[in-house]
């Protein structure tokens, strides 16, 4: 049984409320923190290893490390805007433990120096956004957000943003210009908004899980914590889990397990009688894997190394009662809806994908588009502002390289087929 | 709008506050909202045609998004999509779009209707689905994703 941080006393009646968050030992990590001088708590952080639970996975401590110091205004927003497909945790942990994610972002903004913060939470989560805007009333009654928090020399305003569906703002730039009440068009980086962000001030970016980590890590101690998971993947991870598995849902799971164990053991697998085709292991965006890769730990580097990513932690499984055309074509409807369009390989590749996949599909294709959509993907990545174009030619392309043979096979048996309708 | 430090920021709970009274993003809403906020009309329409849930036409003021992604899809999205749009076929006090993933894979395949998440759908769900959002009534208490306990049978302890 591996521990558990995050998801402790989760159905626990109640959580969401202050009073039985507190009676659990609730807000005694802040309390901890404000105790000691920002350096020191920062140096916690830096310890524990965190790496960020929102995709990219870059160090948290060395991000907060990364704003410059001094008396200017500086922000710290939360990314709420939980959008990968196959990714529900933060919906979970805002759910039921909202006071988890306050006292972290308190936590985080103390270390950081920030007296202003926001979290942006995807306008979709309705019942999340009013659980989280309770819990901050009662945090604000409570003296833990305001002025002076519980008599200290810190203060933090904190100001809970809905968003209105669009996937990029999940982008850290997108999210900043959407919060600026603009579109949620993508910035060119650098700067990098810990230089300049929010109203082109310095802003640390983090992500709902990350946040909530952070108490667990003031009470355990930064090397406690890390002692936890692998040596470069610390801790735990919530993992969700989705797709074709008997029992989808939100684990915790310590990094570096290895994936059967995530898949089968707690998933339960695919159903009775069918086979895993392939796997996304974090997130639609991350190339897929087959199940010759079952046994890769699941973590940062493991992953990266069998080509993959962990990303946010959403594993989806497929399995081989659907043709991977299927697959391929949903993925490139959703990022074509979603680009922003802002640079011309995302907006125009992500098209010409999903009309060679219409091709594919309605006979018209020979094999050699097969090569010509491939050289697309390869032609979208890395160019691109943000990573949106990315995400899409990732697993398109990974798609098109593991199972050529049945795209092959689809091409065939679609052009031998009357006018298909 | 004094909650930020740039006004501005108030574009989006502005406009959606605006959508609750209007029903959509009509130009009158986005004028009014312009003129308290002091920015122009055209910035505004700018911002609602950017984000999925600000309407840009009239719509049914019961909105009911079928998620269709990936994982939704892998267990029968479009068949329930297409359920609920032929149910729904005709009655104005509807909005029944296709979403795009709404974070909820693990009831797939789900809907969020007027902001309450509900899965999993069966086919057979739909009839009761909209009668009880036609009624006034809590749409498909046994199906609420807010009552569903965490899949972590370990962290239930």
């Amino acid at each position: 049984m591996s521990e558990k941080l995050l998801f402790k006393d989760i159905d626990e009646p109640g959580l969401n409320t202050l009073s039985v968050y507190e009676a659990r030992g609730g807000y005694a990590s802040l309390r901890k923190a404000l105790q000691m001088v920002p350096e020191d708590v920062l140096k916690e952080l830096e310890a524990s290893g965190l790496r960020g639970r929102g995709g990219a996975g870059f160090a948290m401590g060395k991000k907060v490390s990364f704003l410059p110091k001094g008396a200017i205004e500086k922000y710290l927003v939360c990314n709420a805007d939980e959008s990968e497909p196959g990714t529900f945790k933060d919906r979970e942990l805002m759910q039921k433990t909202p006071h988890m994610l306050l006292e972290g972002l308190i936590i985080a903004s103390y270390a950081a120096g920030t007296s202003r913060s926001f979290i942006y939470i995807r306008g979709e989560y309705v019942q999340q956004a009013d659980v989280l805007d309770a819990a901050l009333g009662e945090a604000r009654e409570a003296g833990y957000v305001g002025e002076q928090i519980l008599g200290s020399a810190h203060s933090l305003s904190l100001v809970i943003h809905r968003g209105a569906g669009a996937y990029i703002c999940g982008e850290e730039t997108g999210l900043l210009d959407s919060l600026e009440g603009k579109r949620g068009n993508p910035r060119l980086k650098p700067p990098f908004p810990a230089n300049q962000g929010l109203y082109q001030g310095p802003t640390l970016i983090n992500n709902v899980e990350t946040l909530s980590t952070v108490p667990a890590i003031m009470r355990m101690g930064g090397a406690e914590y890390a002692k936890l998971g692998t040596e470069t993947s610390t801790g735990t991870k919530l993992v969700s889990i989705s797709g074709h598995v008997q029992r989808p849902g939100n684990y915790e799971i310590e990094l570096g397990i290895p994936s059967r164990e995530i898949i089968y053991g707690l998933a339960g697998g695919p159903p009775e009688g069918r086979q895993i085709k392939c796997w996304f292991p974090g997130g639609s965006s991350a190339p897929v894997l087959t199940p010759e890769d079952l046994d890769v730990p699941y973590d940062f580097d493991s992953l990266a190394k069998a080509g993959s990513m962990l990303g946010s932690g959403a594993i989806i499984v497929v399995d081989d009662s659907t043709p991977i055309v299927e697959v391929a074509m949903k993925l490139a409807k959703f990022y074509r809806h979603e680009s922003c369009g802002k640079c011309t390989p995302c907006r125009e590749g992500t098209n010409w994908t999903v009309k060679m996949l219409e091709r594919i599909d309605s006979g018209q294709a020979t094999p050699m588009d097969l090569d010509i959509m491939a050289s697309v993907q390869e032609h979208i990545i890395g160019n691109c502002l943000c990573v949106l174009g990315d995400a899409m030619a990732m697993p398109i392309g990974s798609m098109i390289a593991k199972f050529r043979g049945e795209f092959e096979a689809h091409i065939e048996s679609r052009r031998l087929e009357p006018v298909h309708a | 709008m004094a909650l930020y430090p740039d006004s501005r920021s108030a574009a989006l709970p502005a406009l959606s506050a605006a959508q609750r009274v209007h029903g959509w993003c009509s130009p009158e809403a986005i004028e009014q909202v312009a003129s308290v906020m002091g920015v122009t009309p055209a910035e505004l329409e700018a911002v609602t045609t950017f984000y999925d849930m600000l309407e840009t036409k009239p719509v049914g003021r019961h909105s009911v998004y079928v998620c269709t992604n990936i994982s939704c899809s892998l267990r029968g999205a479009d068949a329930l999509l297409a359920a609920v749009q032929e149910a729904a076929d005709g009655n104005r006090e509807f909005n029944v779009r296709a979403f795009e993933c709404l974070g909820a894979c693990d009831i797939a395949p789900m809907a969020s209707v007027d902001g309450v998440y509900v899965g999993p759908l069966a086919i057979e769900d739909v009839p009761r689905l909209l009668d009880d959002v036609s009624a006034g009534r809590d749409v498909l208490p046994d199906k609420q994703l807010v009552k569903r306990p965490c899949a972590d049978a370990e962290a239930r302890g």
